[in-house]
């Protein structure tokens, strides 16, 4: 490795504009004639729309425009889709209920939109909002999923019968039940993870120009995947055809899973910008991101857990409830099937397992893929039942572990996934040792001599990453192939640009991908540009989220960089009259290997362009481009270990250490993978401790809709983090990575719970555990 | 609409408002001065954190008229002739941001914090003056030990500067 090549801990060549206020994200954009959207939402979490009064907003000044979703449907505007379909174990479709950008007959959640004023200032646009007037019939609502299922309840959708989405099953249940049935041991837990809010930093947003001169549209929106943006927008939404409609993912401040949707905003206002001949901008508010983005995981579990006599497990039956909101988001179908119960297995050898899940309409957001997205909801029910038979069994928590990890590669699952490399073992070691789990107990007697309950926890994750190969995916349901493209172009002078179909809202790509190139062609980092997330720019590209973009984005740019090197050997041996196998290429110059004879890099890149003296027959320039298929998913494990101490009297839980030990594969900046992993485990501490989307269950109103309300986690609730790697290279991609951005948040929430039920000495605690929960299960157990 | 004059960045600016223009709004938006985010409604999140006469102040939770004659110093005015101020350059060195959304607001409540309690600073300090300024990417861990990083070397350079 060079000082700025592969795992060197580069510092970040995008910081310097971020840190200088240089940024450039969707809200900061200005075009001349811009003006605002603001929406008109529903307050009602079901109701029917009996009538929309725009007489007084329409008078109002600065009012372009009040547009509602009538005239949404009479310009041809599709429906916001699902696209990934799953069946039924009857074998029939997912029920897909319609989803309208702006609701016009019925609204679902509080927050659904119902119509768009367009004025001159953002202060006029809600002005206007306020005064239009909607008359609604109002029709009880229902927000848990649970309830949704049972008979009576309010129904969304007429397509769905019962709110029931789908009824899917994986694995064989007769072998599950037959070795429940023979078990010498099962452990049996209902396992609820909490419903969470996304929150980047950064609002959704989304700016709209129609330009009527060239009949194209340009959007710039707060986009995690801005190609798949054009490509559903054009080929379902109807808004242009793709030629006619570029997408522009700027700076974006954070996404975690949320910003991968296409929303109705973005829609709305390239729509509007047509219909009022302005260009429109829409900034989402905190409390608009709390009611319309997307929110993540909401799962309801029961699992059975069944135990040889030698504590080996013989089978896992799993059944899972998951609340998909009042509609289906793109992703959704997918999340609490093919990214969930697929992972069920965890790092651990079982010869059975089936899971039952069923997606269900409720009157709430949507639910789609938050950071981790199905696999944070396995890893939190298998390793918090993990613990539980533990203790049942009287087994320490690293031996039963231990007894049924998988030791042998490749490991083919009774769920699909085929594990092509691992040591689980290593993370475990690792993680106990940075712990010092063997001097637990002694922290914990001298806690207790000052009337603190500590308690030690542990999870084992696995997970599932570089989605995807796109054959499976499709076998599986997937509307789209999930490779990457990428190009590498050499300038005339040697600098080289790189661009991706990847995009960066936080990842860094802008050095991890010129570490590619510097650590290649011996070229300055400095030389090497990262283009991403304009559509006029990069042909095609599947975008960032499922920690993809290593594994699958950085693999198409090896696949580029491969062809480069062959075309710029030719030309250097063309040049050195030498044989183009003889050509090694060596700090920034092509030289003949065992000999003084070498032409730089710029060199040979000018000859390329020049082409006054190139090898016969061959093209001028030196341009490359590749797009990558994954042959396997890719598995990231670890173990992480959480150590708390509970204060009794207050049931406020301090976190003393949290230590991390994980197998990402090869790791290209190491700087930027801790910085990965600390962020991901910050949000698995806020689900386990601190963060809870909670709507009245009665109205649907939701709760917590604000900072003020909804916990987010602050710089004085977590600890700093010990974070370690242990490295088994994937087999399966150029550069052997597995990926790293969802991890954190997957491993984190079990270790953190399994912690402090281990404090307090009762097993019978939900997430987030909050003072008051964790008081009051403390005092279940003392009395 | 009022006319408001005020100092941002060093320089003198008089433009005309609504009244209830908040304060990050004729930043971002009359004076197209972007780097000053907006992350909430309520005044949690810290995104929009400026200086006034040498104070951390949100600039989301009071009018531009009430700056009125103040000395405004936002995210795009700290940096000295190009050179990053070494609270800007301890965040790069220790990978203290990564979206960058918050980062602004992160950096002027860092330089404020260190301006406050200078060699004092320890972890605890750190974590307890963040409180006002979320993050949801880097877990505040790279963010802490920049802060601490500036702090020492700020305060390396008063000392140097003193003797």
């Amino acid at each position: 490795m060079g000082v700025e090549g592969i795992g060197a801990r580069v510092a970040r060549k995008e910081d310097k504009r971020f840190l200088m206020g240089q940024g450039k994200y969707t809200d900061d954009m200005s075009v001349p004639g811009m003006c605002y959207a603001a929406f008109v939402r529903s307050p009602h979490a079901h109701a029917k729309i009996r009538s929309i009064d725009i007489s007084a907003a329409a008078d109002m000044p600065g009012v372009i425009g009040v547009l509602n979703g009538k005239q949404m449907l009479d310009d041809g505007i599709g429906n916001l889709i699902c696209g990934w379909m799953i069946h039924s174990k009857d074998g029939s479709p997912m029920k897909m209920g319609a989803w309208r950008p702006i609701a016009h007959d019925t609204v679902r959640y509080v927050g659904d939109a119902v119509a768009v004023v367009v004025a001159d200032t953002m202060g006029e646009a809600r002005d206007a909002a306020e005064a239009v007037v909607v008359e609604y019939d109002v029709l009880p609502a229902v927000t848990d999923a649970v309830k949704a299922l049972e008979a009576g309840q309010p129904q969304l959708h007429p397509e769905a019968p019962g709110n029931l989405i789908y009824d899917w099953e994986i694995g064989d249940g007769a072998a599950t039940d037959a070795a429940i049935a023979a078990a010498a041991h099962v452990t049996e837990m209902k396992i609820v993870n909490n419903r969470l809010a996304p929150n980047p930093m950064e609002p959704r947003a989304a700016l709209g120009i129609y330009d009527s001169a060239e009949d194209h549209y340009t959007c710039y929106t707060t986009s995690q995947n801005p190609h798949v943006a054009r490509l559903v927008m054009s080929a379902f939404y109807n808004v242009a055809p793709e030629n006619k409609l570029r997408v522009i993912a700027p700076d974006v401040g954070g996404g975690f899973g949320s910003k991968i949707y296409i929303y109705p905003e973005e829609i709305v206002c390239l729509w509007a910008s047509k219909r009022t001949g302005v260009p429109v901008k829409w900034t989402s508010d905190r409390t608009e991101a709390f009611l319309t983005d997307a929110h993540g995981r909401d799962h309801v579990s029961t699992v059975k857990m069944a135990f040889d006599a030698d504590n080996r497990v013989t089978a896992l039956k799993v059944d899972t409830i998951a609340n998909f909101g009042a509609y289906m988001s793109l992703f959704s179908s997918a999340v609490p099937t093919y990214l969930y119960a697929t992972l069920l297995s965890g790092q651990y050898n079982f010869p059975a397992i089936h899971a039952n899940v069923r997606a269900v309409y409720t009157n709430t957001v949507a639910v789609d893929a938050y950071r981790g997205a199905g696999r944070p909801e396995a890893t939190y029910l298998l390793e918090r039942t993990m613990e539980t038979a533990a203790r049942e069994l009287g087994v320490s928590p690293a031996e039963l572990r231990r007894i049924n990890f998988i030791r042998s590669f490749p490991h083919q699952t009774p769920v699909i996934m085929n594990y092509d490399a691992g040591d689980y073992e290593a993370s475990l070691e690792a993680a106990m040792k940075a712990a010092d789990w063997a001097g637990f107990p002694a922290r914990k007697a001298e806690a207790a001599g000052r009337g603190m309950k500590r308690g030690i926890g542990m999870s084992c994750y696995i997970e599932a990453c570089g989605i995807a190969p796109s054959a499976a995916v499709g076998s599986l349901g997937a509307g789209v192939g999930l490779w990457e493209s990428a190009e590498v172009r050499v300038n005339a002078v040697g600098t080289v640009e790189v661009l991706t179909g990847s995009h960066s809202h936080g990842q860094g790509h802008e050095t991890t991908f010129a570490q590619l190139v510097a650590d290649r062609f011996g070229v300055p980092l400095d030389s090497v540009s990262i283009v991403h997330g304009d559509t006029d720019k990069v042909q095609m590209g599947m975008g960032t989220y499922g920690s993809r973009s290593g594994a699958v984005g950085m693999s198409a740019v090896v696949k580029a960089l491969d062809k480069v090197e062959t075309k710029a050997k030719k030309i250097a041996a063309h040049l050195m009259e030498a044989d183009e196998s003889d050509i090694v290429i060596e700090n920034g110059a092509l030289k003949v290997a065992g000999t003084d004879k070498s032409v730089p890099w710029f060199q040979m890149a000018l000859a390329a362009y020049t082409a006054h003296n190139l090898p016969s027959g061959m093209e001028p320039g030196l341009k490359e481009g590749a797009f990558y298929d994954p042959a396997n998913f890719t598995f990231p494990a670890g173990c992480y270990i959480a150590e708390v101490e509970v204060d009794p009297d207050t049931g406020k839980t301090k976190i003393v250490q949290f230590v991390a030990a994980d197998d990402f594969g090869n790791i290209i900046n190491p700087m930027i993978v801790e910085g990965q992993v600390h962020g991901g485990i910050a949000q698995g501490i806020g689900q386990a401790l601190l963060e809870g989307v909670h709507y009245d269950p009665e109205t649907g109103q939701l709760l917590t809709a604000s900072y003020m309300d909804y916990t987010m986690p602050r710089a004085d609730d977590l600890p700093s983090f010990q974070v370690s790697h242990q490295i088994t290279p994937c087999p399966n991609n150029p550069l052997g990575i597995k990926g790293c951005g969802e991890a954190g948040a997957i491993g984190s929430p079990p270790a953190l719970m399994n912690a402090i039920t281990d404090a307090i000495g009762n097993n019978d605690l939900t997430m987030p555990a909050t003072p008051q929960k964790v008081w009051a299960a403390a005092r279940a157990t003392a009395n | 609409m009022a006319k408001v004059a005020m100092t941002v960045n060093g320089r003198k600016v008089s433009k005309e408002c609504e009244g209830r223009t908040l304060l990050v709004h004729f930043l971002r938006d009359t004076l197209s001065l972007t780097g000053t985010h907006i992350g909430c409604d309520t005044s949690q999140c810290g995104a929009c954190v400026v200086h006034m006469d040498g104070k951390a102040v949100k600039s989301c939770s009071m009018l531009a008229a009430q700056a009125a004659g103040a000395e405004i110093l936002t995210i795009e005015g700290l940096a000295a002739n190009g050179e990053l101020h070494p609270v800007q350059a301890a965040f790069k060195a220790n990978h203290g941001l990564q979206c960058g959304f918050c980062t602004p607001g992160m950096v002027m409540t860092a330089v404020d914090m260190i301006n406050r309690y200078g060699a004092k600073l320890n972890e605890q300090t750190v974590r307890e003056n963040l409180e006002g300024n979320i993050c949801r990417c880097t877990g505040y861990h790279n963010i802490v030990k920049a802060i601490l990083a500036a702090a020492e070397d700020m305060g390396a350079a008063g000392r140097q500067a003193a003797e």
